[in-house]
């Protein structure tokens, strides 16, 4: 069953199309990347899914529901969650309280639990001990209590994605996650990706790194001007001559 | 860790706060002692205290700017004086309705411009500030205008009030430690965290469920009731109240406690209030030259340590500077 089914979304800046009626079924399992040239469309179609743009045409279901135009605070309580191209964390909060916010839609506690010290203390020690784990889990254990603005830039976005983790996504949008990582750090994001996926919460990246999209998704939806040029396995996008053409040019521009 | 009172968790981590803390309580004790004009000093550092520490909650942890505090304070104050002085009210109920009243203002302002980004709401509250001061101003049968509404009731319940100044000095401390205290577990909890999250990024903050535009209304709403009880206290604690008391002047002088004491932390804004309020009695002695000397301490203050106060340790272990706010 899909859990993420867009219907000839559109999106419109006047009268550029950034996004063509595209039409693609996002499993409830696995990976699926989203490649395609700069500008062909790709966060601009993330915005559009996780509800910080309104389509200018057709439909966003998620989880067997509309969620055309919901602002995005409801689309996460429903169990999408997206990352940011540029890492977007809380700077002034530490590496552990990044995460805790994380926890937010599954914790409950607003002005009275705040002034309430004993109550406050026993809500605190469920929700640190989960965000701990997530820490442990990407590597970032040692440097809970640093501010998360002075971590450097992988670490980031490891931080970044364990604190989307933290909010429990059935699927989780990634804007190009390895964009500005190390040999190394790309390495690990793809097994991190990939035991991501094992857990039973569904990916959803952008991704220009073709060696990690190769390597870690299931599915593959390339697109180019804002429309959907193919889908299908890694390896069949790979052969698709259309999609060779995208991005290397047509052969006859090729030898012109 | 976090379920720590983060005061002293802070203050332990950082030998220049714990100074500051120790060098802020003896000189209350001291001052209560040697008693003289410096106790109504302290009293008017107490109600900044609680002042600064609300509008920090809406300023430094939801990273939102208010130029308009002084207007909830002044809608408390006014209601406190008025129906003690005039009408025979017990402070506390006055001032009840003058909290509900600035609650009720800072709603109205509050719904729709916390809703828009950038810079709507400052120029909001900036109006509703002037507004505030204006109708203090012209609004003669009530609030007798320029001349102010003199004769209010000390603080009390029932027969008992506060008559010395030591009593007042003793609840305006405790109050304002109240205060404090509150918004330290304020920033420690769920709540204090979606705040300081919005500061950080909205985007971030609403892709991970947190409703944005509620969570800024909130913050407002907790200052403007700090605001408020500031407002009150300060009528019954100088018996005194014109419309130049809640003027602009209050939103810069709290500005300034704001920033040189470190704005975002519970402790700059507590310290900075009180280093601010008795900083024109230390130089005092300076005479005509006060005005400068007070202008330089703010400006070495924020050039040597742009965090504020709350700062000062960074100045001789660099080390800190990647540790925890």
């Amino acid at each position: 069953m899909n859990l993420l089914r867009l219907d000839g979304v559109t999106r419109q800046f006047g009268g550029l199309i950034a996004v063509d009626a595209v039409s693609l079924d996002v499993p409830a399992e696995g990976v699926t990347a989203v490649i395609g040239p700069n500008g062909a469309g790709k966060t601009t179609l993330f915005n559009v899914i996780s509800g910080f743009m309104a389509p200018s045409a057709g439909r966003v279901m998620f989880a067997g529901q509309h969620i055309t135009g919901l602002p995005p605070e409801a689309i996460a309580k429903r169990g999408l969650v997206r990352t940011f191209q540029l890492a977007q964390l809380f700077e002034n909060l530490t590496v552990l309280e990044n995460v805790k916010v994380g926890r937010h839609l599954h914790t409950t506690g607003g002005l009275l639990t705040a002034l309430m010290p004993f109550r406050a203390a026993h809500s605190e020690t469920v929700v640190e001990e989960a965000s701990l784990a997530l820490l442990r889990n990407v590597g970032l254990a040692s440097q809970q209590d640093m501010l998360a603005g002075v971590l450097p830039y992988g670490q980031k976005r490891l931080l970044e994605i364990a604190r989307a983790l933290a909010a429990e996504p059935k699927l989780l949008l990634l804007d190009e996650p390895a964009a500005g990582l190390n040999r190394d750090e790309t390495t690990r994001l793809a097994s991190l990706l990939r035991q991501i996926a094992t857990s039973g919460v569904a990916v959803l990246l952008i991704e220009h790194d073709m060696s990690l999209v190769m390597n870690v998704a299931d599915r593959v939806a390339v697109l180019d001007f804002g429309k959907l040029l193919a889908q299908g396995t890694p390896r069949d996008v790979q052969l698709n001559p259309d999609v060779i053409a995208a991005y290397l040019g047509t052969a006859l521009a090729a030898h012109a | 860790m976090s379920s720590r009172v983060s005061i002293w968790h802070d203050a332990r981590r950082d030998p220049a706060l714990l100074v500051l803390w120790v060098l802020a309580a003896a000189l209350v004790v001291y001052v209560f002692i040697t008693g003289g004009y410096l106790i109504a000093v302290l009293q008017f550092a107490a109600i900044y205290v609680i002042f600064v520490t609300g509008l920090n909650i809406f300023m430094g942890y939801a990273g939102q700017v208010s130029f308009g505090h002084n207007a909830f304070a002044a809608i408390s104050g006014y209601t406190s004086a008025v129906l003690t002085a005039n009408h025979g009210w017990e402070p506390i109920a006055a001032g009840a309705l003058g909290l509900s009243g600035a609650l009720a203002c800072a709603l109205i302002v509050g719904y729709p411009t916390l809703r828009l980004r950038g810079h709507y709401l400052a120029m909001a509250t900036l109006a509703i500030g002037l507004i505030a001061y204006e109708v203090a101003v012209q609004w003669g049968s009530v609030t007798q205008g320029y001349m102010g509404i003199s004769g209010i009731p000390p603080l009390g319940i029932g027969g008992w009030t506060v008559t010395s100044d030591r009593a007042l000095l003793v609840l305006l401390i405790l109050s304002a430690a109240l205060a404090v205290l509150a918004a330290a577990g304020i920033r420690r909890s769920r709540l204090g965290r979606a705040f300081v999250a919005i500061s950080g990024s909205e985007d971030a903050a609403r892709a991970l469920g947190i409703d944005v535009a509620h969570y800024k209304l909130i913050a407002f709403l907790i200052s403007a009731f700090y605001a408020g009880v500031a407002g009150s206290l300060f009528v019954h604690a100088v018996g005194f109240v014109s419309p130049e008391v809640y003027g602009l002047h209050m939103v810069v002088l709290a500005f300034t406690m704001l920033y040189v004491g470190g704005i975002g932390t519970v402790a700059g804004s507590a310290l900075g209030a009180m280093v601010v309020a008795l900083l024109p009695e230390t130089i005092r002695a300076l005479s005509d030259y006060q005005d400068l000397a007070y202008g330089a301490v703010l400006i070495v203050i924020l050039i040597y340590a742009p965090g504020g106060l709350a700062s000062l340790s960074r100045l001789w272990s660099p080390k800190r500077r990647t540790e925890g706010a």
